[in-house]
């Protein structure tokens, strides 16, 4: 202990407890961190979900920030230019990379589901300008909350469309 | 074929920077300089090979040769030279290259500097930044290309090579796909250069570290004070890259913010929390010598950060796990990072016994314990940010669904902890070291805290109700004060010394202390920027509406009148369409000046860009941020609108610039500082003697 040997005496006496001070300090900041980023999670996480996942959730998941994802029906998009509201539905796709590889991809992915009519839709509804991406078979992830009434409340909106390039180049890392 | 000159000139790059490992840590082993030199050479010819292969990149690029598939994915021949200049950097396979090209630079540069004052640590610190160097290389050559070309085999399919596979016949495309437009704007292209060069600058204080480790440079600080300079540089330029970014992001992605916590901004902002703690910490270890394993773990993780940070920035998956399988170069980065890691820390854990410190802490109340909360709430923000990206991964992981945190969870995590950071900022710098007296700082606080107080009450009388304002606000008042006393108190003392006027006082001051001052000036930076996010988050107001010709909208006491639209056609040899509209911005029924919103549309990729009209409104207190989001071809002839009020945005521009040049003042050679490093101060410095 290199401090012992210049710390005046009343240090000595009370060495330990300045060592615990530092620790103690130090815990309890730490702790307050950790405090911070659990409750963080706790209160703000959001599900990334399919549709069907979504009613599947039942009540629960009503009031709730989450993230769903579905494909775009085009005949049922409508839009209000004066009151900015914007109203579609959208179909049910999977979100596991695996499946969607294995069916042959994200666009075709997408034109199944808004052809079939066993797949799970919900309605949505969003205020704002209308995306000019927001089309048939693209692809929206939305972020909002379930109604009661079971329309999806958007209070952000993402649209996907598979671009034609990334299809047309020939054989080529997409990531650029 | 031009670009197979490139491509040979990056092979023999390639096998420089192996050589240059193997004969440096040959030579260092039997002690043989002469191996060294001839490392050293070899590190030295990388550089202009590099080049070369990068102009080669860039003459295709330049040339639409689109037999290269770099070329076709990055540019095409409606784009403007310059633009199929910057495309270098504009992709993932291309950025690589130039990612080694910055570290050949970096590398040459740390050659020719001080040879003789680090023989010791030489060998070691080639070894160190030649694995960088090898493992870039090794991804531009092996997994991501920008030699590649197309073939047409004889089946009739078409791939991407560098070498032709047999029996194929070269392809040429008819046309490229473009720059992404989001590339296009001029803070993007300088942008990921300036964050290339933090990254790789990094590479020099790390390699140092480890030779040091390795050698037994450990035991001294030298390998501190050699690196100093390097390790400002890199924060520098990474610093200068985030505000670039921020300010790209404010101009053109059209959402009326600067940051929005996505994970490839994380990504970059990771590196310099830690790199940050680093600079401080490593104060400690000048002064007192303690800490010195924390800064060895601390520089160690930032490596692992950059290197981490270079590949999700370049690839963007950190979203899903099969993103990152799929990632052609997602396994050799994780492995290296790995081993990069693990290696290092063996290393350190080996050599801890020469790690101990040469002093404790005596206090509470010093500056050491301040540097140390410094330090803690730095890797408090630095875990916060690391678990919310890295988050989505884990959870799909562990849990099988995607959960996902966004902004709010950031803000509420870092929120708090950014504020004591800024809080300490303004008390730190007055403690005194071991051991302050609570009367003399009391002393030195109690005006700034009244004022701060004051400011605190006087907001919630104006009627400002959110908190988190107000404290912010009161924080921020708090450390200006403190660290501008500072700069008060010593003009003064130096005028009444030297009877100087006070400006030449001030300016004589600053320039004989540039660490001290010009780190000051980047205090009163961060408190400026702070103001800037305190302002533009709790205040910011939007709103929005579809408006017929002539109709107006109100928002925060401004009016909008929607006055006409056009469109104008690409410019010939061009692909951009411009949607056009005309808004007259009034206040108080004076016309403050006309907006021009727009949307730019590009026929090639068809792909928009929505970028903001942008006004200072109120003596440029707050910004007004107006978009074209949408419009009528007919009919109707209306337009939507889209309007943010952020206030005191412009602070963070202005507190970056203020930052920026404290860095610089930081960081400009000090003939003095400079003395004390030739090797017989160093050699007086390690006996005890200074």
């Amino acid at each position: 202990m290199a401090e012992t040997a210049w710390a005046p005496p009343t240090r000595i006496a009370r060495g330990p407890s300045g060592r615990a001070k530092f620790y103690i300090g130090g815990l309890i900041i730490v702790a307050a961190i950790i405090y911070l980023i659990v409750s963080g999670v706790a209160q703000t996480a959001q599900f990334f979900l399919t549709v069907d996942e979504l009613k599947a959730k039942g009540p629960e998941i009503i009031g709730r920030d989450v993230r769903v994802s579905g494909a775009v029906i085009g005949d049922s998009i409508q839009y209000d230019p004066k009151t900015l509201k914007l109203t579609f539905t959208v179909a049910n796709v999977t979100n596991s990379n695996d499946e969607i590889a294995r069916a042959g991809g994200l666009a075709e992915v997408l034109a199944q589901a808004v052809k079939d009519p066993n797949a799970t839709r919900l309605q949505v509804e969003y205020i704002g300008p209308k995306p000019d991406l927001l089309r048939h078979e693209a692809q929206a992830i939305m972020t909002g909350r379930l109604r009661e009434d079971g329309v999806f409340e958007a209070h952000e909106l993402l649209l996907k469309c598979p671009t034609r390039y990334e299809e047309a180049l020939p054989e080529q890392s997409s990531g650029e | 074929m031009i670009a197979d000159l490139g491509l040979w000139a990056t092979v023999l790059a390639f096998a420089c920077a192996v050589y240059a490992v193997a004969a440096s840590l040959y030579g260092a082993r039997r002690k043989q300089p002469v191996w060294v030199e001839s490392a050293r050479n070899a590190v030295v010819a990388i550089l202009p090979l590099l080049t070369l292969a990068a102009l080669t990149i860039i003459a295709s690029l330049v040339r639409s040769d689109f037999h290269l598939a770099y070329v076709v994915n990055t540019s095409n021949r409606a784009m403007p030279t310059f633009l199929k200049v910057t495309a270098l950097w504009g992709g993932q396979n291309g950025s690589l290259l130039f990612w080694s090209w910055l570290m050949s630079a970096f590398a040459f540069g740390v050659m020719l500097r001080k040879w003789e004052r680090d023989r010791e640590l030489m060998p070691y610190v080639i070894a160190v930044t030649m694995i960088t160097q090898a493992f870039f290389i090794g991804l531009v050559l092996f997994f991501a290309n920008p030699f590649a070309k197309y073939w047409e085999l004889p089946s009739g399919d078409i791939v991407s090579a560098a070498l032709p596979p047999a029996g194929a016949l070269p392809f040429r495309a008819a046309e490229g796909n473009g720059l992404n437009p989001l590339l296009r704007h001029p803070g993007m292209i300088a942008h990921p250069p300036m964050l290339y060069l933090g990254f790789v600058g990094f590479t020099v204080p790390y390699a140092f570290a480890i030779a040091a480790l390795l050698t037994g440079g450990y035991r001294s600080e030298a390998w501190i004070r050699t690196t100093r300079r390097w390790t400002l540089a890199a924060w520098l330029f990474l610093s200068l890259g985030l505000l670039l970014g921020g300010r790209w992001a404010y101009d053109v992605l059209g959402w009326g913010g600067y940051w929005g916590w996505d994970p490839v901004e994380n990504a970059a902002f990771l590196p310099w929390l830690t790199g940050t703690a680093f600079l401080h910490s490593v104060m400690i270890q000048e002064k007192r010598g303690m800490l010195k394993v924390w800064n060895m773990v601390l520089i160690i993780l930032t490596y692992c950060l950059v290197i981490l940070g270079t590949f999700i920035t370049r690839t963007g998956v950190i979203s899903s796990v099969h993103a990152f399988a799929r990632s052609e170069i997602g396994v050799p980065f994780f492995i290296f990072v790995g081993a990069a890691l693990v290696g290092s820390v063996a290393l350190l854990i080996s050599r801890l016994e020469g790690l101990k410190s040469e002093n404790h802490l005596d206090a509470l109340l010093s500056r050491e314990a301040a540097f140390l909360l410094n330090n803690l709430l730095f890797m408090g923000i630095t875990l916060a940010v690391f678990w919310g990206t890295f988050f989505p991964i884990f959870s799909e992981l562990f849990t099988g669904t995607k959960i996902t945190v966004g902004p709010p969870f950031y803000n509420r995590v870092t929120g708090p902890q950014f504020a004591a950071l800024v809080l300490l900022m303004g008390v730190g710098p007055l403690i005194a070291w071991r051991r302050a007296s609570a009367k003399a700082l009391g002393r030195l606080l109690w005006l700034p805290t009244a004022s701060a107080l004051l400011l605190a009450v006087l907001l919630v009388l104006l009627g400002v109700s959110i908190p988190g304002a107000v404290v912010g606000f009161a924080i921020a008042e708090f450390t200006a004060a403190t660290t501008l006393s500072e700069f008060w108190r010593g003009a003064r003392a130096r005028q009444r010394s030297s009877g100087e006027p006070f400006l030449t006082a001030l300016s004589r001051l600053i320039g004989r202390n540039r660490r001290r001052y010009g780190g000051y000036l980047i205090h009163l930076g961060v408190v400026l920027i702070a103001v800037g996010v305190v302002g533009s988050h709790f205040f910011q107001k939007e709103s929005q509406a579809t408006l017929g010709r002539g109709e107006s909208m109100s928002v925060a006491g401004y009016i909008f009148v929607y006055e006409g639209f056009r469109e104008i056609p690409p410019k010939p040899g061009d692909d951009l369409v411009r949607d056009i509209a005309t808004v007259g911005l009034y206040r108080d029924g004076r016309r403050l000046a006309t907006l021009y919103p727009q949307r730019e549309f590009y026929q090639a990729t068809q792909e928009t860009l929505t970028p903001p009209a942008l006004y200072g409104g109120r003596m440029g207190l707050e910004d007004i941020y107006l978009l074209l989001v949408g419009w009528e071809q007919a009919g109707l002839a209306s337009a939507s609108f889209k309007v943010y009020i952020n206030p005191l945005v412009n602070f963070i521009w202005l507190g970056g610039v203020v930052f920026i040049l404290g860095t610089l003042v930081a960081a400009w050679p000090n003939p003095a500082e400079e003395r004390l490093l030739t090797p017989a101060a160093e050699r007086r410095l390690a006996l005890g003697e200074v």
